[in-house]
């Protein structure tokens, strides 16, 4: 059991992780300061995500693992990401469609957290939640701002909605080890984490003027380790400086 | 002076948030328990946002003012319960204002005037009520950018949070 709560704490922590990163790859080239410093500020909070979730992992361990090389020095297929979060900054559509689509499911998922029977899993989702419910915010008013922009904004966040669509599924799907933590009731309900996430998503788009895709195709693979070409330049990034300076700190 | 609980919350209303230099780290509701066992100082402090990077910078802040005085200190960062704006004290609150920081407003309000639907946030230039948000995110994870739309002031707001 404990084995199994170390796993679903780090598949939680990677995808704030990596959602993290790609965010911060926009550092200083976002499309104007206001939605520059934005997105960075989406990212800090998730990174501060992160190093609860990992900071946490590490003391179920014990001394055999510590913060950092969970998150610098695992290989690609032990990262539990879903595919979602480590598609590529396309354009600022692509952004914010990948952001919007993460939110809507993000800040369901926490409420659920926070009645885990894990405390301190409980006790991160609690904190998160603040945080999700203004980046929901933001990537709401801009999927809307897009979608019933220009005639181009229009079409460009459609397209990104149209290509990331197929990544949605994944975040709902539940493996073993999610049934196993939801048998624990440390897990929340996905269903009910769907339902919630859909209707933002319906709401959203028809304020919008967004066209929900037809395609019921569901990419997947992330949560078992098998993840797309992108993960792996991002890993090369993200570990650089740990691997070339071992136990380097700040 | 003796060495007691209330010194050493005496020294920590010294401690200032790094971010916001004019405030108080017990104005700003970051210190949750203060506790002297007669040998160790124990401060268990909790951040305003999860990835807030000003609080490794508080925790050396306390233990540098409290060994300082001769306390032997240990710093504990607790998540539960999660930090709110309610915990700015009244003082800190007058503080900001002063700073050019627009205090927290109550959860209702914060909404109408986050999403733009009702021009509440005081410009803390010059008062004025007419004003708008420029960006959700400000120079930090806890502020909002507003503009006023009299004197043209550009102003940050600390965005609610509960």
């Amino acid at each position: 059991m404990k084995e199994q709560l170390y796993q679903y704490i780090l598949s939680l922590g990677d995808n704030s992780m990596i959602l993290g990163h790609r965010l911060s790859e926009l550092c200083g080239h976002g499309p104007s300061l206001e939605t520059d410093i934005a997105l960075t500020n989406i990212s800090l909070d998730l990174f501060g995500q992160v190093r609860n979730y990992f900071q946490y992992a590490a003391e179920l361990k014990g001394e055999e693992v510590s913060e950092d090389q969970i998150a610098f020095l695992r290989y690609p297929h032990e990262y539990s990401n879903t595919l979602l979060v480590e598609q590529p900054n396309k354009d600022f559509a692509y952004v914010i469609a990948r952001q919007f689509l993460f939110d809507a499911f993000h800040k369901p998922f926490l409420e659920g957290l926070c009645a885990s029977n894990d405390d301190t899993l409980a006790a991160i989702a609690k904190k998160s939640l603040k945080e999700s419910q203004y980046h929901l915010r933001f990537s709401s008013e801009w999927t809307k701002r897009l979608g019933a922009g220009t005639e181009e904004s229009h079409e460009r966040m459609q397209n990104a909605i149209n290509y990331l669509w197929p990544y949605l599924g994944e975040l709902f799907t539940v493996g073993e080890l999610e049934q196993e933590m939801a048998s624990y009731g440390i897990a929340p309900d996905m269903e009910a984490v769907k339902a919630s996430c859909m209707q933002t998503i319906a709401e959203t788009f028809a304020e919008a003027d967004i066209q929900t895709p037809d395609s019921k195709w569901t990419q997947s693979g992330g949560k078992k380790g098998v993840h797309t070409e992108h993960l792996g330049f991002i890993l090369a990034d993200l570990q650089y400086m740990q691997r070339t300076y071992p136990n380097m700190d700040w | 002076m003796q060495k007691s609980e209330s010194h050493i919350r005496e020294l920590l209303v010294e401690v200032s948030d790094p971010e916001i230099p004019v405030l108080s780290i017990m104005d700003m509701g970051v210190v949750r328990e203060v506790s002297w066992d007669g040998n160790t100082a124990n401060v268990k402090i909790t951040p305003t946002y999860s990835g807030c990077p000003a609080m490794d910078t508080i925790a050396d802040d306390i233990k540098a003012k409290l060994q300082g005085e001769g306390y032997s200190t240990k710093v504990k960062l607790v998540l539960s319960p999660a930090w709110t704006t309610d915990w700015i004290t009244e003082r800190g609150r007058k503080m900001l204002k002063e700073y050019g920081i627009a205090p927290p407003m109550e959860e209702s309000a914060d909404k109408l005037a986050l999403s733009g639907n009702a021009k509440l946030v005081k410009c803390t230039n010059c008062g004025s009520t007419n004003t708008r948000m420029v960006s959700q995110f400000g120079s930090t994870a806890c502020k909002a950018l507003f503009q006023c739309n009299d004197c043209m002031e550009p102003f940050d707001y600390f965005k609610c949070l509960k």
